[in-house]
Protein backbone atom coordinates (compact mmCIF):
# COMPACT_ATOMS: atom_id res chain seq x y z
CA UNK A 1 0.00 0.00 0.00
CA UNK A 2 1.21 3.48 -0.90
CA UNK A 3 0.16 6.68 0.86
CA UNK A 4 0.92 10.39 0.40
CA UNK A 5 2.93 11.38 3.43
CA UNK A 6 3.04 14.88 4.92
CA UNK A 7 5.98 15.05 7.38
CA UNK A 8 5.84 18.70 8.47
CA UNK A 9 8.47 21.20 9.59
CA UNK A 10 9.42 19.73 12.94
CA UNK A 11 9.87 16.18 11.66
CA UNK A 12 12.60 17.41 9.35
CA UNK A 13 14.40 19.16 12.20
CA UNK A 14 13.92 18.63 15.94
CA UNK A 15 11.71 15.57 15.67
CA UNK A 16 13.72 13.48 13.23
CA UNK A 17 13.03 10.37 15.32
CA UNK A 18 9.33 10.73 14.73
CA UNK A 19 9.96 10.84 10.98
CA UNK A 20 12.66 8.17 10.72
CA UNK A 21 10.77 5.57 12.73
CA UNK A 22 7.57 6.34 10.85
CA UNK A 23 9.31 5.34 7.63
CA UNK A 24 11.02 2.28 9.05
CA UNK A 25 7.92 0.97 10.77
CA UNK A 26 5.65 1.59 7.80
CA UNK A 27 8.07 -0.27 5.60
CA UNK A 28 8.08 -3.24 8.00
CA UNK A 29 4.29 -3.23 7.82
CA UNK A 30 4.16 -3.13 4.03
CA UNK A 31 3.21 0.53 3.70
CA UNK A 32 5.19 2.92 1.50
CA UNK A 33 5.22 6.52 2.69
CA UNK A 34 5.66 8.69 -0.40
CA UNK A 35 6.62 12.14 0.74
CA UNK A 36 4.45 14.81 -0.86
CA UNK A 37 6.53 16.88 -3.28
CA UNK A 38 7.14 20.47 -2.27
CA UNK A 39 4.98 20.25 0.84
CA UNK A 40 4.85 23.43 2.90
CA UNK A 41 4.49 23.94 6.65
CA UNK A 42 0.90 23.60 7.86
CA UNK A 43 1.34 26.56 10.24
CA UNK A 44 1.16 24.52 13.44
CA UNK A 45 -2.29 25.58 14.57
CA UNK A 46 -5.59 25.92 12.75
CA UNK A 47 -7.14 29.37 12.62
CA UNK A 48 -10.86 28.90 13.05
CA UNK A 49 -11.83 32.18 11.35
CA UNK A 50 -13.52 31.60 8.00
CA UNK A 51 -11.93 34.73 6.53
CA UNK A 52 -8.41 33.35 7.05
CA UNK A 53 -7.64 31.92 3.62
CA UNK A 54 -3.97 32.32 2.71
CA UNK A 55 -2.77 30.57 5.88
CA UNK A 56 -4.66 27.42 4.88
CA UNK A 57 -3.40 27.10 1.32
CA UNK A 58 -0.43 24.90 2.16
CA UNK A 59 -2.79 22.31 3.64
CA UNK A 60 -5.11 22.49 0.66
CA UNK A 61 -2.23 21.99 -1.78
CA UNK A 62 -1.10 18.88 0.11
CA UNK A 63 -4.67 17.56 0.19
CA UNK A 64 -5.16 18.20 -3.51
CA UNK A 65 -1.89 16.42 -4.26
CA UNK A 66 -3.01 13.29 -2.38
CA UNK A 67 -6.47 13.39 -3.97
CA UNK A 68 -5.05 13.63 -7.48
CA UNK A 69 -2.86 10.60 -6.82
CA UNK A 70 -5.83 8.76 -5.35
CA UNK A 71 -3.93 8.07 -2.14
CA UNK A 72 -4.84 8.70 1.48
CA UNK A 73 -2.93 11.59 3.04
CA UNK A 74 -1.08 10.40 6.14
CA UNK A 75 0.46 12.65 8.78
CA UNK A 76 2.19 11.65 11.98
CA UNK A 77 2.59 14.96 13.81
CA UNK A 78 -0.51 15.76 15.89
CA UNK A 79 -0.42 19.41 14.81
CA UNK A 80 -0.15 18.76 11.05
CA UNK A 81 -2.91 16.19 11.33
CA UNK A 82 -5.17 18.63 13.18
CA UNK A 83 -4.58 21.53 10.79
CA UNK A 84 -4.92 19.46 7.62
CA UNK A 85 -8.05 17.65 8.79
CA UNK A 86 -9.70 20.87 9.92
CA UNK A 87 -8.82 22.54 6.63
CA UNK A 88 -10.24 19.60 4.69
CA UNK A 89 -13.45 19.77 6.72
CA UNK A 90 -13.75 23.49 5.97
CA UNK A 91 -13.31 22.73 2.26
CA UNK A 92 -16.10 20.14 2.45
CA UNK A 93 -18.60 22.11 4.49
CA UNK A 94 -18.03 25.81 3.83
CA UNK A 95 -18.68 26.68 0.20
CA UNK A 96 -17.80 30.36 0.54
CA UNK A 97 -14.44 29.46 2.04
CA UNK A 98 -13.80 26.76 -0.57
CA UNK A 99 -14.59 29.21 -3.38
CA UNK A 100 -12.10 31.72 -2.00
CA UNK A 101 -9.43 29.03 -1.70
CA UNK A 102 -10.03 27.71 -5.19
CA UNK A 103 -9.30 31.14 -6.65
CA UNK A 104 -5.70 30.45 -5.64
CA UNK A 105 -5.60 27.04 -7.31
CA UNK A 106 -4.06 27.01 -10.76
CA UNK A 107 -6.03 24.15 -12.29
CA UNK A 108 -8.94 22.01 -11.13
CA UNK A 109 -10.77 23.04 -8.01
CA UNK A 110 -10.62 21.02 -4.82
CA UNK A 111 -13.53 20.47 -2.46
CA UNK A 112 -12.31 18.28 0.37
CA UNK A 113 -12.34 14.93 -1.44
CA UNK A 114 -9.06 13.57 0.00
CA UNK A 115 -9.04 11.20 2.97
CA UNK A 116 -6.83 12.21 5.87
CA UNK A 117 -5.39 9.68 8.29
CA UNK A 118 -3.21 10.14 11.31
CA UNK A 119 -0.50 7.46 11.37
CA UNK A 120 -2.28 5.85 14.32
CA UNK A 121 -5.50 5.73 12.30
CA UNK A 122 -3.54 4.21 9.45
CA UNK A 123 -2.34 1.48 11.82
CA UNK A 124 -5.85 0.87 13.13
CA UNK A 125 -7.94 1.26 9.98
CA UNK A 126 -5.65 0.43 7.05
CA UNK A 127 -3.09 -1.98 8.53
CA UNK A 128 -5.12 -3.28 11.48
CA UNK A 129 -3.94 -3.71 15.06
CA UNK A 130 -4.27 -7.51 14.71
CA UNK A 131 -1.84 -7.48 11.79
CA UNK A 132 0.46 -5.19 13.74
CA UNK A 133 0.38 -7.61 16.66
CA UNK A 134 1.49 -10.44 14.39
CA UNK A 135 4.46 -8.42 13.11
CA UNK A 136 5.85 -7.64 16.57
CA UNK A 137 9.24 -9.30 17.06
CA UNK A 138 10.32 -7.61 20.30
CA UNK A 139 7.32 -7.75 22.58
CA UNK A 140 7.20 -4.90 25.10
CA UNK A 141 5.58 -7.22 27.63
CA UNK A 142 5.57 -5.93 31.19
CA UNK A 143 6.20 -2.27 30.29
CA UNK A 144 3.68 0.14 31.75
CA UNK A 145 3.09 2.81 29.16
CA UNK A 146 0.81 5.84 29.32
CA UNK A 147 -0.65 7.27 26.12
CA UNK A 148 -0.69 11.05 26.00
CA UNK A 149 -3.24 12.28 23.47
CA UNK A 150 -3.04 15.96 24.38
CA UNK A 151 -5.55 18.21 22.68
CA UNK A 152 -4.77 18.06 18.98
CA UNK A 153 -5.36 14.40 18.17
CA UNK A 154 -8.98 14.25 19.29
CA UNK A 155 -10.50 17.72 19.15
CA UNK A 156 -12.66 19.11 17.76
CA UNK A 157 -14.31 15.71 17.58
CA UNK A 158 -16.92 16.78 15.02
CA UNK A 159 -14.00 17.22 12.60
CA UNK A 160 -11.31 14.81 13.79
CA UNK A 161 -13.55 11.73 14.13
CA UNK A 162 -10.57 9.75 15.38
CA UNK A 163 -11.94 8.30 18.57
CA UNK A 164 -14.21 9.06 21.53
CA UNK A 165 -12.78 12.47 22.58
CA UNK A 166 -13.33 11.85 26.29
CA UNK A 167 -12.62 8.14 26.50
CA UNK A 168 -10.28 7.32 23.64
CA UNK A 169 -8.77 3.86 23.12
CA UNK A 170 -6.71 4.07 19.92
CA UNK A 171 -3.35 4.68 21.61
CA UNK A 172 -4.06 2.17 24.38
CA UNK A 173 -4.98 -0.44 21.74
CA UNK A 174 -1.72 0.44 19.97
CA UNK A 175 0.26 -0.08 23.19
CA UNK A 176 -1.46 -3.42 23.80
CA UNK A 177 -0.79 -4.54 20.24
CA UNK A 178 2.92 -4.11 20.99
CA UNK A 179 2.55 -6.36 24.03
CA UNK A 180 2.85 -3.67 26.71
CA UNK A 181 0.40 -2.65 29.44
CA UNK A 182 -1.59 0.52 28.73
CA UNK A 183 -1.86 2.87 31.70
CA UNK A 184 -5.13 4.80 31.62
CA UNK A 185 -5.21 8.14 33.46
CA UNK A 186 -7.52 11.15 33.60
CA UNK A 187 -5.26 13.84 32.10
CA UNK A 188 -4.36 11.97 28.94
CA UNK A 189 -6.54 14.21 26.77
CA UNK A 190 -5.79 17.51 28.51
CA UNK A 191 -3.53 20.19 27.02
CA UNK A 192 0.21 20.44 27.88
CA UNK A 193 0.09 24.20 27.32
CA UNK A 194 1.19 24.09 23.70
CA UNK A 195 2.59 27.36 22.34
CA UNK A 196 1.72 29.16 25.60
CA UNK A 197 5.28 28.43 26.76
CA UNK A 198 6.15 31.54 24.71
CA UNK A 199 3.63 33.77 26.46
CA UNK A 200 3.31 32.20 29.92
CA UNK A 201 5.95 29.58 30.76
CA UNK A 202 4.35 29.09 34.17
CA UNK A 203 1.07 28.13 32.56
CA UNK A 204 2.81 25.53 30.40
CA UNK A 205 4.66 24.21 33.45
CA UNK A 206 1.49 23.76 35.48
CA UNK A 207 -0.35 22.02 32.67
CA UNK A 208 2.58 19.76 31.75
CA UNK A 209 3.37 18.81 35.34
CA UNK A 210 -0.26 17.91 35.99
CA UNK A 211 -0.15 15.44 33.08
CA UNK A 212 3.09 13.76 34.17
CA UNK A 213 2.06 13.60 37.83
CA UNK A 214 -1.26 12.04 36.92
CA UNK A 215 0.34 9.46 34.59
CA UNK A 216 2.90 8.48 37.21
CA UNK A 217 0.26 8.18 39.93
CA UNK A 218 -1.51 5.69 37.67
CA UNK A 219 1.70 3.64 37.46
CA UNK A 220 3.24 4.78 34.17
CA UNK A 221 6.93 4.15 33.52
CA UNK A 222 6.89 5.90 30.18
CA UNK A 223 4.70 8.33 28.26
CA UNK A 224 4.19 8.16 24.50
CA UNK A 225 3.10 11.03 22.29
CA UNK A 226 2.63 11.93 18.62
CA UNK A 227 3.30 15.62 19.20
CA UNK A 228 6.74 17.30 19.24
CA UNK A 229 5.43 20.22 21.26
CA UNK A 230 3.87 17.94 23.91
CA UNK A 231 7.18 16.11 24.19
CA UNK A 232 9.09 19.38 24.49
CA UNK A 233 6.77 20.85 27.12
CA UNK A 234 6.66 17.70 29.22
CA UNK A 235 10.44 17.27 29.14
CA UNK A 236 11.34 20.93 29.56
CA UNK A 237 9.11 21.14 32.60
CA UNK A 238 10.82 18.27 34.34
CA UNK A 239 9.15 14.99 33.37
CA UNK A 240 11.04 12.35 35.35
CA UNK A 241 9.89 9.41 33.24
CA UNK A 242 10.80 9.06 29.55
CA UNK A 243 8.57 10.81 27.03
CA UNK A 244 9.00 9.13 23.63
CA UNK A 245 7.41 9.26 20.22
CA UNK A 246 5.00 6.41 19.60
CA UNK A 247 6.80 5.59 16.37
CA UNK A 248 10.03 4.95 18.27
CA UNK A 249 8.24 2.39 20.42
CA UNK A 250 6.70 0.91 17.29
CA UNK A 251 10.09 0.59 15.58
CA UNK A 252 11.50 -1.08 18.68
CA UNK A 253 8.68 -3.64 18.77
CA UNK A 254 8.99 -4.30 15.03
CA UNK A 255 12.74 -4.77 15.35
CA UNK A 256 13.66 -1.93 13.02
CA UNK A 257 14.99 0.56 15.54
CA UNK A 258 18.55 1.74 15.19
CA UNK A 259 20.63 4.19 17.18
CA UNK A 260 20.39 7.78 16.05
CA UNK A 261 21.34 11.10 17.50
CA UNK A 262 18.20 12.84 16.35
CA UNK B 1 -12.81 54.24 17.24
CA UNK B 2 -15.39 51.66 16.34
CA UNK B 3 -18.85 51.73 17.77
CA UNK B 4 -20.04 48.67 19.62
CA UNK B 5 -22.51 47.62 16.95
CA UNK B 6 -19.83 47.47 14.27
CA UNK B 7 -17.43 45.63 16.57
CA UNK B 8 -20.03 43.09 17.55
CA UNK B 9 -21.04 42.38 13.94
CA UNK B 10 -17.40 42.06 12.92
CA UNK B 11 -16.53 39.62 15.72
CA UNK B 12 -19.64 37.55 15.03
CA UNK B 13 -18.76 37.48 11.33
CA UNK B 14 -15.14 36.46 11.85
CA UNK B 15 -16.01 33.79 14.41
CA UNK B 16 -19.07 32.34 12.72
CA UNK B 17 -20.49 31.80 16.23
CA UNK B 18 -24.04 32.45 17.35
CA UNK B 19 -23.39 33.80 20.85
CA UNK B 20 -27.13 33.91 21.59
CA UNK B 21 -27.14 30.10 21.85
CA UNK B 22 -25.19 30.26 25.15
CA UNK B 23 -27.21 29.12 28.18
CA UNK B 24 -24.60 30.41 30.64
CA UNK B 25 -23.76 27.08 32.28
CA UNK B 26 -20.06 28.00 32.57
CA UNK B 27 -18.76 24.62 31.43
CA UNK B 28 -16.37 26.24 28.93
CA UNK B 29 -14.61 28.15 31.69
CA UNK B 30 -14.74 25.19 34.08
CA UNK B 31 -12.85 23.03 31.59
CA UNK B 32 -10.43 25.73 30.37
CA UNK B 33 -6.77 24.86 31.15
CA UNK B 34 -5.86 28.57 30.93
CA UNK B 35 -8.60 29.71 33.31
CA UNK B 36 -6.19 30.86 36.04
CA UNK B 37 -4.25 32.98 33.54
CA UNK B 38 -7.26 34.88 32.27
CA UNK B 39 -8.81 38.16 33.34
CA UNK B 40 -11.85 37.37 31.17
CA UNK B 41 -12.81 33.72 30.87
CA UNK B 42 -14.35 31.87 27.92
CA UNK B 43 -17.96 32.27 29.13
CA UNK B 44 -17.32 36.00 29.58
CA UNK B 45 -16.00 36.30 26.04
CA UNK B 46 -19.24 34.80 24.76
CA UNK B 47 -21.42 36.95 27.00
CA UNK B 48 -19.55 40.21 26.41
CA UNK B 49 -19.54 39.76 22.63
CA UNK B 50 -23.25 38.99 22.74
CA UNK B 51 -23.92 42.20 24.66
CA UNK B 52 -21.47 44.27 22.56
CA UNK B 53 -19.11 45.00 25.45
CA UNK B 54 -16.02 44.18 23.42
CA UNK B 55 -13.46 46.95 24.04
CA UNK B 56 -12.37 45.50 27.42
CA UNK B 57 -11.71 42.16 25.69
CA UNK B 58 -9.63 43.81 22.96
CA UNK B 59 -7.45 45.44 25.62
CA UNK B 60 -7.00 42.34 27.77
CA UNK B 61 -4.07 39.94 27.82
CA UNK B 62 -6.67 37.18 28.12
CA UNK B 63 -6.67 37.16 24.33
CA UNK B 64 -3.22 35.62 24.34
CA UNK B 65 -3.80 33.01 27.04
CA UNK B 66 -6.08 30.66 25.08
CA UNK B 67 -4.22 27.44 24.23
CA UNK B 68 -6.40 26.50 21.22
CA UNK B 69 -6.93 23.11 22.87
CA UNK B 70 -10.58 23.00 21.73
CA UNK B 71 -11.74 21.70 25.13
CA UNK B 72 -14.46 24.36 25.39
CA UNK B 73 -15.54 23.65 21.82
CA UNK B 74 -16.03 19.93 22.42
CA UNK B 75 -17.52 20.22 25.91
CA UNK B 76 -20.06 23.01 25.36
CA UNK B 77 -23.52 21.41 25.64
CA UNK B 78 -24.97 24.01 23.26
CA UNK B 79 -22.33 23.87 20.52
CA UNK B 80 -21.45 27.55 20.97
CA UNK B 81 -17.71 27.03 20.34
CA UNK B 82 -16.31 29.72 22.67
CA UNK B 83 -12.70 29.36 21.43
CA UNK B 84 -13.80 30.67 18.05
CA UNK B 85 -15.04 33.83 19.77
CA UNK B 86 -11.73 34.27 21.58
CA UNK B 87 -9.91 33.72 18.29
CA UNK B 88 -12.06 36.27 16.46
CA UNK B 89 -11.43 38.96 19.08
CA UNK B 90 -7.71 38.21 19.03
CA UNK B 91 -7.60 38.40 15.23
CA UNK B 92 -9.43 41.72 15.34
CA UNK B 93 -6.74 42.98 17.74
CA UNK B 94 -3.63 41.70 15.96
CA UNK B 95 -4.82 42.54 12.46
CA UNK B 96 -4.32 46.19 13.33
CA UNK B 97 -1.10 47.70 11.97
CA UNK B 98 1.70 47.38 14.50
CA UNK B 99 -0.33 45.27 16.94
CA UNK B 100 1.62 42.03 16.60
CA UNK B 101 2.07 40.37 19.98
CA UNK B 102 5.36 38.78 18.96
CA UNK B 103 8.08 39.67 16.46
CA UNK B 104 11.09 37.90 15.00
CA UNK B 105 13.24 39.87 17.47
CA UNK B 106 11.62 37.92 20.31
CA UNK B 107 12.75 34.57 18.95
CA UNK B 108 16.34 34.37 20.27
CA UNK B 109 15.09 34.74 23.84
CA UNK B 110 12.53 31.98 23.32
CA UNK B 111 14.53 29.20 21.71
CA UNK B 112 16.76 26.66 23.34
CA UNK B 113 18.46 23.77 21.62
CA UNK B 114 15.38 21.54 21.89
CA UNK B 115 12.73 24.05 20.82
CA UNK B 116 10.59 22.39 18.15
CA UNK B 117 9.84 24.43 15.02
CA UNK B 118 6.20 23.71 15.80
CA UNK B 119 6.35 25.98 18.85
CA UNK B 120 7.53 28.99 16.85
CA UNK B 121 5.22 28.56 13.88
CA UNK B 122 2.25 28.03 16.20
CA UNK B 123 3.05 31.08 18.29
CA UNK B 124 3.52 33.25 15.20
CA UNK B 125 0.26 32.00 13.76
CA UNK B 126 -1.59 32.96 16.94
CA UNK B 127 0.17 36.14 17.97
CA UNK B 128 0.90 37.93 14.71
CA UNK B 129 -0.60 38.92 11.40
Amino acid sequence: MKVSYFPGCTLKNKAKDLDLYSYKSASALGVTLEEIENWQCCGGVFTSADDEVATKLSSVRALKYAFERNEPLVTVCSACHNVIKQTNYAMQTNKTFADKVNRYMAEDSYNGEAEVYHYLEMLRDLVGFDTLKEKVVNSLKGKKIAAYYGCLLLRPNKVMRMDDPENPTIMEDFIRALGADAVVYAKRNECCGGYISVESPDSARRNSNAVVKNAKAAGAEMIITACPLCKYNLEKNGADIPVVYFTELLAEALGVKEDTNA
Amino acid sequence: MHNNRYLRDEIIRISGVNTAKCMKCGKCSATCPAYDEMEYHPHQFVNMVESGDITPLLNSDSLYKCLSCFACIDRCPRGVEPAKVVEAVRLFAVRKQGANRMTANDVPAIVDEDTPQQLLVSAFRKYTK
